[in-house]
């Protein structure tokens, strides 16, 4: 069926099985192959993207129900050669090891620091009634916030670090 | 995956009639669920209908309810202010549940209407009444640790897998439908799913092609002072081998009136009636919320493998309870 997606601030009109993900379209159809296929199951995060400024699962995500609505992936974070705070964050505390995981931790890390800056709570938050506040967040409610993306070379502590930085930067600012 | 016609809907009665007049189509919406069941064969629509285009996503409060979008995600719902402030059991809940990527993906209708995370219901090559009714059921005798002790049968013991909907269960919220007639119904959030009985294949009362529009949550000022609490094998991410749903309106020390929901243990969203009647007049003490715990699982029946949920489940229960006498209202 012809959809018609947005991805990256780049209109693209492709011709689709109804069958196919939003993930399958990216890499396949797009040759955007920033956006990994890990489990394709909906368990590992490695095909995190935002659609419509929140982050999803684009291998549980039917290409077809994505017409007419906002895609980014690993490769529209950058400005150019300037890298995103984030991508430059997981290289300077070595964020990854094989670094397949890392489009989805980045994408996944890049909406968890907009929901920190809105103070919504997660399941770590004592009270769900308070903000929770950049500036005192604890490494347990960004371990809790990214659960969504698993790493099996276990690079979780520098993830944190990244992340970490990223918000510091962040309140600083 | 088997071939699919994808349609989107543009008007809600024509989906549930598109639906409705089709054997094999389903509404999809997160796709959290069907996706899912789709790539693996557990599910087989020829047709699926996006109900996303219908809007359906908004929370509209008053002093009298909270009327609910059927397509509002559960993060939406999780995140929004009065939900946090009037009924911490439900954020708490969805909080709970799934990672913020599937949250921002869920629906609430969806989240109601998601299926059994039982490993011999998503394989195809294992007995399963409720996937294929009259299979037989490989959990009464294989691998189930993870499985139901309320509301099991000889035919199905598998768990209700959602958080959420062990929340609203116990803060009687209403389903409002639309059928495929055009008219409407509503439902109490209890009547919804069935325990497994002799036809686990039938799951909750509702029509092919009936349409979730709304979730209903009447005023409930005492679920001010609520909690949900989730014991599991991992500290996130993962599904329940235990949870508690509690709502305590307390004068002084004494219970005025109490609600237990749980999870994890039962094989649909579970109420335990017995239990909360049993509080009301009594001190708050952990005493009386043992007794509630006895009472909730005296009709628990286990597997080979599942046995220690029945005290897990006690526990849990006890612990929510005292969570709730300690919380600001």
């Amino acid at each position: 069926m012809p959809t018609t997606l947005r991805v990256n601030d780049t209109v693209h009109d492709l011709a689709l099985d109804s069958r196919v993900t939003l993930l399958d379209a990216l890499r396949e159809g797009l040759g955007l192959t920033g956006t990994k296929k890990g489990c394709d199951q909906g368990a590992c995060g490695a095909c995190t993207v935002i659609l419509d400024g929140a982050r999803v699962l684009s291998c549980l995500t039917l290409a077809a129900a994505c017409e007419g609505r906002h895609v980014v992936t690993i490769e529209g974070l950058a400005n150019g050669d300037e890298l995103h705070p984030m991508q430059a964050a997981f290289l300077h505390c070595d964020g990854f090891q094989c670094g397949y995981c890392t489009p989805g931790q980045i994408l996944s890390a890049v909406c968890a620091v907009q929901e920190v800056q809105a103070g919504v709570p997660s399941h770590v938050t004592g009270n769900v009634r308070q903000m929770v506040d950049a500036a005192t967040l604890t490494d347990e409610e960004i371990r809790e916030r990214m659960s969504g993306n698993l790493c099996r070379c276990g690079a979780y502590a520098n993830i944190v670090a990244a992340v970490r930085s990223v918000l510091a930067a962040e309140v600083r600012s | 995956m088997r071939a699919i016609t994808y349609e989107r809907a543009v008007g809600a009665t024509d989906a549930a009639r598109a639906v409705a007049t089709r054997p094999g189509a389903m509404f999809l919406a997160g796709g959290t669920t069907l996706v899912d069941l789709m790539k693996i064969d557990v599910l087989t629509p020829d047709t699926v209908v996006d109900v996303r285009p219908l809007g359906l996503s908004s929370i509209d409060v008053s002093d009298e309810a909270i009327a609910i979008g059927a397509a509002v995600s559960n993060s939406q719902l999780a995140w929004h202010p009065v939900v946090r402030d009037r009924f911490p059991v439900l954020a708490e809940a969805l909080l709970s549940g799934a990672t913020t990527q599937i949250r921002n993906m869920a629906t609430v209708a969806g989240n109601l209407l998601q299926r059994t995370r039982c490993p011999y219901f998503r394989d195809v090559h294992a007995s399963c009444n409720r996937r294929q009714p009259g299979s037989g059921c490989d959990a009464l005798t294989g691998f189930n640790r993870g499985h139901a002790v309320l509301g099991v049968s000889e035919q199905c013991i598998a768990t209700h897998p959602s958080d959420m909907c062990v929340a609203l269960v116990v803060l009687d919220a209403e389903v409002r439908t639309l059928l495929p007639d055009g008219t409407t119904r509503s439902i109490p959030f209890g009547d919804v799913h069935r325990s497994p009985g002799d036809t686990p294949h039938l799951e909750v009362a509702l029509e092919h092609g009936e349409l979730i529009t709304h979730v209903v949550i009447p005023s409930l000022p005492a679920a001010r002072r609520s909690r949900y609490l989730k014991v599991r094998d991992r500290a996130s991410y993962e599904f329940a081998l235990a949870s508690a749903a509690v709502v305590l309106d307390l004068d002084g020390d004494t219970i005025r009136a109490a609600r237990l929901g749980l999870g994890g243990v039962a094989t649909r969203p579970w109420r335990a009636a017995e239990a909360e009647r049993s509080l009301a007049g009594r001190s708050a003490s952990d005493e009386a919320f043992r007794d509630a715990a006895e009472l909730a699982l005296a009709g628990a029946s286990a597997r080979e493998h599942n046995h220690f949920k029945i005290e897990l489940a006690k526990r849990t229960i006890v612990r929510a309870f005292a969570a709730a006498r300690e919380a600001t209202p």
